[in-house]
This record gives C-alpha cells, structure tokens and sequence, in this order.
C-alpha cells in the first residue's frame, strides 16, 4: 500500500561525511577505525609467527623490517589507537556490567577505575615479564 | 521464537574487545621498542622459540589471535555500514573469513615452531 502511494520515495544518500558533524561522532569513528590498527598489528605477528617458525635467519629478518620507518609510524599509531580502544572499553564497562550491592549501585568511577588499575597491573606485568625493564 | 545468530558473533567482539582492551596497548609497545632498536629479552630467537613451543602458551597466543581478530573484523563490518557501504552480507563474509583465515595460519605456524 505504502509502496503504490510514494511511487518515488525520497532516500537520503548516505556518505561519510556526517562524522564531521559533531566531535562526538569524530571520536566515536577514532574508536572504530583503532580496529584497523589493532586488527593490522595482530596480522603483523602472525606474519612474525611464520618467519618464527623458519628459523633464526628469518626471526632476525623480521625484527630488522620491524626498525624501518614506516614500522615504527605504524607501531607509534598503532599503540596510540590501542590506548584509545583501551580507555573507552573501560569507561564503558560500568554501563555493560551495572554491579548491585544490597539496596545500591556500585559507583560507575569504582567500577572503571578497578578495570583501569587491572590494566595498569595487566600491562606492567607483560613488559616486566618479557624483560622490557 | 526467532533464533538470531548475534549472539555468536558477537561474543568473541566482547571477549576480543576486553582482552585487546586489556593487553594489546603492552603488546605493542614490547615491538615498538623492537622497531627502535631496544627489542625486549622475549623477542630473542631462542626465548621466543621456546615460549612459543610450549603447549598452554601456544593455545593462548592462537586464542588471543582469534579474538583480537574476529573483534576487529565485527567493527570493521559496523564501521563500513556507518560509512555508507551498506552491502553487509559481503562485508560480513569478507571480514570474518579474513579473521578465521589469519587464525588459521596462526595455527599452522605455531605448529610448525
């Protein structure tokens, strides 16, 4: 019915441009698009596990492609878009797990700021472990 | 009742996005030290290789490849659709075969380490 009435519904043309509209929607699309880095750094060690399991010739061709340049732009953007991803899954986290004690919600700062000291610890603890200090 | 496959998709995003949340920004920098020249003592042949070797080690480096994975396919196919490219059934298909694809591969090598 609805179809034989407009015969030429008006559709709004979808481009990329709305996320210049606000800058909410500018650090919303820098949260999405961190996946390109963490998604493209996660391919990158797979390509690390393959030259790993050639040997020590092509383990140690890895690490010298890892120095070049355009690496290390890669790896300073890359971890700055993992921070990003980082902080706002956490500050996220008290509207995905709401915590109820008795008659009262656990303040959202005590449940982010737990997930944001476990990073802390989480984080310390690899470097530590894998000898970066 | 609908059975709606969401669910299954969506879960490893949440597992992959809490886990990415949690230990990719460290992972990260252990290569970028690599890249400026500092690599850590892991990333030496013989600790890596050994690491790397051991069983519980290899399940956790092929899950959380998993994980980070599928977690950055699901908003890679959300990011298309908010882009304007609204053919999701092929973004879809395109994103999480890449992901099971580069698991796959994960698997494959560190068997063979």
């Amino acid at each position: 019915m609805a179809e034989e009435v407009s015969r030429k519904p008006y559709v709004r043309a979808m481009t990329w441009r709305w996320i210049f509209r606000h800058p909410r929607y500018v650090r919303y699309m820098a949260r999405e698009l961190s996946c390109l880095f963490i998604g493209g750094w996660t391919l990158l060690m797979v390509w690390g596990l393959k030259q790993l399991a050639e040997g020590p010739a092509a383990w140690a061709a890895f690490l010298e492609g890892l120095q070049s340049p355009a690496s290390i732009a890669f790896h300073v953007l890359a971890l700055a878009f993992a921070v990003y991803h980082s902080a706002t899954w956490f500050r996220l986290t008290p509207k995905a797990l709401p915590l109820q004690l008795g008659e009262e919600f656990v303040a959202d700062a005590a449940i982010s700021g737990a997930h944001f000291a476990a990073w802390a610890a989480l984080s310390l603890a690899v470097l530590y472990l894998a000898g970066a200090f | 009742m609908a059975i709606s496959s969401k669910p299954i998709v969506w879960g490893p995003f949440a597992a992959g996005g809490t886990l990415t949340a949690f230990i990719t920004p460290a992972l990260i920098l252990l290569t970028l030290l690599a890249a400026l020249g500092h690599a850590p003592d892991l990333l030496a042949y013989d600790r890596l290789h050994a690491f790397a070797g051991h069983g519980l080690a290899r399940l956790g480096v092929a899950g959380a490849v998993f994980l980070s994975l599928w977690s950055a396919a699901h908003r890679l196919r959300i990011t298309c659709y908010d882009l304007g490219l609204r053919a999701d059934a092929v973004v879809a298909t395109i994103v999480y075969a890449g992901a099971l694809a580069g698991t796959g591969a994960a698997v494959l090598y560190l068997a063979r380490i």
